[in-house]
């Protein structure tokens, strides 16, 4: 069984998208659409890399990051942050908050399926923004 | 004393008004024409019985030579130099400071150059406000933000499904249909949402509410009318809703709300009731107040709202909320309230927020070239509660009058000096300076 990302995300022909395009290349995608129980989702799937979108309903893609940069079992969980709004200040934010990659919308196939590739290879004791 | 700097523009100006030459005045004064011309110049300090003589032979009394209606240039002067950055050209030399010790001489020696400055700080201010204005919006415009987000995010949609559809190599003929609606969808939304987003940020470009302030644009539509509207003393509204300096909404509701209540004022103080206090009594706003059965503030506006000449003196009004801020400015050559920022806390508008309902009168002196004296009324009450679960909103409200124009001759010791704004102000050791002046000669102590 290859190794399994959680898709974080609202937007369902991004998700249908991604989900098409690393499935090819062997990842399982499972995805879940709703900010407040995201950190649940998480927790019960357990997946190797996370893809967390900024703009949730319900619950911002930073706050959830705390949230699992809180809890131990998630602090060194890979971490691709996806966003429209690639101002520095968003960027800081996200690095403060542990993220381990932040992707600026829109975004190549290709540059999504290198920084998950690259982000499944590193060591899990540490991210690297 | 001091005398302004632009006396030598004013001799030379009336001189040439009544056609007398050069060399003909100084003859008559008994002075060289090389002289007068230094002195028309701005180039030498003129007074005493020489100016008394020039003034005489140009039929003019001295003090008009004298005291110009040069303030507000000379406060723009001064503005635009304490608003100037310090530069450093390519070598990273340090660009020189504007002589603001000589401010005076350049307006009197370039008065269009003068003029120009000022008038080019006016419209950087105006367009560094806007600048903010746009950057705010954008910044916090929740319109424009989820705009933004969904264009970018459909774009994301589009750009992956079509790379998959250009680069995936063989793809399921269900996928292949799929991605086919999702891009035809997609596209939809982006004509949508791209559509929205022009139509909305063409809207804002074709807005002007953000190059001044409705209070601003009221106060130049005023300005414009010489603060009295004519058709209030008849009981009819003046037209609000086509004057072309009221631009925005938010402007029009403003003067509306301060067109009635000026007319429910003039209703209760006739044109022809204040005329006949003020005749009587002077521009005294308790003698009208008591007349008219009306609260101070009511008769410091109405007062202030009659028209210029006449009977009636030039007089300036600033009204503040609880906050300090301005919200109303009538100025008067030598008592501009400014534009911009706060002003002299010194002003009796600002005492009157300490004390609540007490009447204020003060002799002030307004720091400038020439020092100017006015009688200032001032008095801050609460405005009256919609609720008595309300917050308690207060209003101050100030009436200020030239000294000259009326009849009363302070004790100096009862005369209270003030100023502008902090940055233009020149009086030294003032305990209620805010920041340093740009203006003081000397560093002041303590």
């Amino acid at each position: 069984m290859g190794k399994r990302v959680l898709l974080i995300e609202d937007e369902p022909n991004i998700i249908e998208a991604i989900r098409f395009i690393l499935s090819r290349d062997g990842w399982t995608v499972e995805v879940h659409s709703d900010g407040a129980s995201a950190v649940d989702a998480v927790d019960r799937k357990q997946p190797d890399i996370v893809i967390l979108d900024v703009m949730l309903p319900n619950k911002s893609g930073f706050d959830i990051l705390r949230d699992l940069r809180a809890a131990p079992e998630h602090a060194a969980r890979p971490v691709l942050m996806l966003t429209a709004r690639g101002q520095k200040k968003d960027r800081d934010m996200a690095e403060a908050a542990g993220v381990s990659h932040f992707m600026t919308k829109p975004f190549s196939n290709s540059e999504m399926l290198d920084v998950v590739r690259g982000l499944a290879q590193q060591p899990t004791d540490g991210g690297d923004a | 004393m001091s005398r302004s700097a632009l006396t030598g523009t004013r001799i030379r100006e009336r001189r040439t008004l009544e056609g007398i030459k050069q060399a003909d005045l100084a003859r008559t004064v008994e002075i060289s024409p090389a002289y007068l011309n230094l002195i028309e110049h701005n180039r030498r300090r003129i007074g005493g019985k020489l100016l008394i003589d020039i003034a005489r032979a140009l039929n003019i009394e001295p003090s008009a030579l004298t005291e110009g209606a040069e303030a507000p240039l000379m406060e723009g002067l001064q503005d635009a130099a304490s608003k100037m950055p310090q530069q450093k050209d390519a070598g990273g030399k340090v660009a020189p400071a504007p002589e603001t010790a000589r401010s005076e001489e350049f307006a009197g020696r370039f008065p269009g150059w003068a003029a120009l400055v000022v008038e080019q700080r006016d419209r950087i201010t105006a367009l560094e406000r806007r600048v903010e204005a746009l950057n705010d919006r954008l910044a916090h415009d929740p319109f424009l933000s989820d705009s933004l987000h969904e264009v970018l995010s459909t774009v994301t949609a589009i750009r992956s499904t079509a790379g998959i559809l250009n680069n995936a190599g063989e793809i399921d003929r269900d996928w292949q249909a799929r991605f086919h609606r999702n891009l035809y969808e997609d596209s939809q939304r982006l004509a949508q949402g791209s559509q929205a987003l022009v139509s909305y940020l063409d809207s804002v470009g074709k807005s002007e509410d953000t190059l001044s302030s409705p209070l601003e644009e009221v106060e130049a539509w005023l300005a414009d009318r010489d603060f009295f509207l004519h058709e209030l003393e008849q009981g009819q509204m003046p037209d609000i809703m086509d004057a072309p300096a009221l631009r925005s909404a938010s402007a029009k509701q403003l003067a509306r709300r301060w067109v009635l209540r000026a007319r429910a004022e003039a209703e209760k103080m006739p044109l022809s009731m204040v005329e006949a206090v003020v005749t009587e009594q002077g521009p005294d706003p308790a003698a009208l107040a008591q007349t008219a059965g009306v609260d101070l503030p009511a008769a410091m506006r109405r007062l202030a709202s009659m028209p210029a000449g006449g009977s009636f003196p030039p007089i300036g009004l600033a009204m503040c909320d609880g906050s300090g801020a301005l919200i109303y400015r009538k100025p008067l050559d030598g008592f501009a309230p400014p534009r911009f920022g706060a002003a002299c806390p010194l002003w009796p508008l600002y005492q009157a927020l300490l004390r609540p309902m007490v009447p204020i009168r003060r002799v002030l002196e307004q720091h400038g070239q020439p020092p100017r004296r006015f009688l200032a009324y001032a008095i801050a009450q609460p405005l009256k509660p919609t609720s008595f679960e309300g917050p308690e909103i207060v209003e101050a409200t100030m009436l200020f009058i030239p000294l000259d124009r009326i009849d009363l001759t302070p004790r100096e010791n009862e005369v209270l000096g003030v100023g502008t704004s902090c940055r233009v102000c020149a009086r030294t050791n003032c305990l209620a300076r805010r920041e340093p002046s740009l203006v003081l000669e000397e560093p002041e102590e303590g």
